[in-house]
């Protein structure tokens, strides 16, 4: 198996094409957070169909290559408890900074946006204290 | 044909998200475990994702896109709250987890149940976001 960075750069590379993919073709900013939340809140509703088609792509198009890769582990917390506060906080925090890591990470950086960049400093800021701390320090993950 | 171009997008973010690691939790995690068993793949994955973005956006000056009038607006400068309240919300659950919401979309298909109980707690936090802007931000506007 090679080594994880060439992997992350080739992914990277084929996230920064759906990117440019929406923008060219659609006028719209890859933003996983904001796609899927306009349809949860309503504020999407009349563009559901291509944010349904968005979403299905990005569903599906892992399942045909998930059995050409041995050994996939998710590793995910087998916690209910802390997954669930930390659904709660991923979907509360993205719709509250309008954006995620798709959004104003990936599509904000590219543009130089300051927003994009300030939020990608805040949320890295948060996520690695609460690793710190909830592995480190408190040891329950 | 929006919906086409939509569904080729979501097919590429969801590929890159796969075949880059980042639906491993144990990646993600790793990345921000600074003080542990750091993991350097996330900033490969991003700086790969904004090479083909930057020239996108580069390239959009005086043009514009196949189905629309024109590209995003230029985005505000302004650094709110909401912003950073947000984001350290979405941080912290992300370093719980190990997951966004692209990656989680992503995993769903094959992750197991407990990617299911992951998303199904962010869509009931995205959907009741509207409501809690609106108790939290009454005692100013009145």
């Amino acid at each position: 198996m090679e080594p994880d960075w060439i992997w992350g750069l080739a992914g990277g590379l084929l996230i920064g094409m759906g990117g440019a993919v929406l923008l060219w073709g659609n006028g719209r900013i890859m933003g996983a957070s904001g796609i899927l939340g306009g349809l949860i809140d309503g504020s999407g509703r009349s563009e559901w169909r291509e944010r349904l088609a968005f979403l299905a792509g990005t569903f599906l198009m892992p399942l045909p290559l998930y059995p050409l890769f041995a050994e996939v582990d998710t590793h995910i917390s087998q916690s209910a408890v802390v997954l669930v506060v930390a659904g709660l906080l991923v979907g509360i925090g993205t719709r509250v900074a309008n954006g995620c890591t798709s959004g104003h990470g990936v599509c904000g950086i590219s543009r130089l946006s300051l927003r994009g960049i300030m939020a990608t400093v805040f949320y890295l800021l948060a996520g690695g204290l609460t690793v710190l701390l909830f592995r480190h320090i408190w040891e329950v993950i | 044909m929006r919906s086409l171009f939509s569904l080729v997008s979501g097919a590429l973010f969801g590929a890159g998200l796969f075949i880059s690691g980042m639906t491993d939790t144990r990646k993600v995690q790793g990345w921000l475990d600074i003080f542990g068993d750091w993991n350097p793949t996330l900033a490969f994955v991003l700086g790969g994702a904004i090479v083909p973005m930057f020239f996108a956006w580069r390239l959009a000056k005086g043009r514009r896109p196949v189905t629309a009038a024109q590209f995003p607006p230029q985005p505000p400068v302004e650094i709110d709250r909401r912003l950073a309240v947000g984001s350290l919300l979405f941080g912290a659950g992300w370093g719980l987890a190990g997951l966004c919401p692209g990656p989680a979309i992503a995993s769903l298909g094959y992750g197991g149940v407990f990617h299911w109980v992951f998303f199904v707690a962010m869509l009931l936090g995205m959907w009741l976001t509207p409501y809690l802007l609106r108790a939290f931000q009454r005692p100013n506007a009145s």
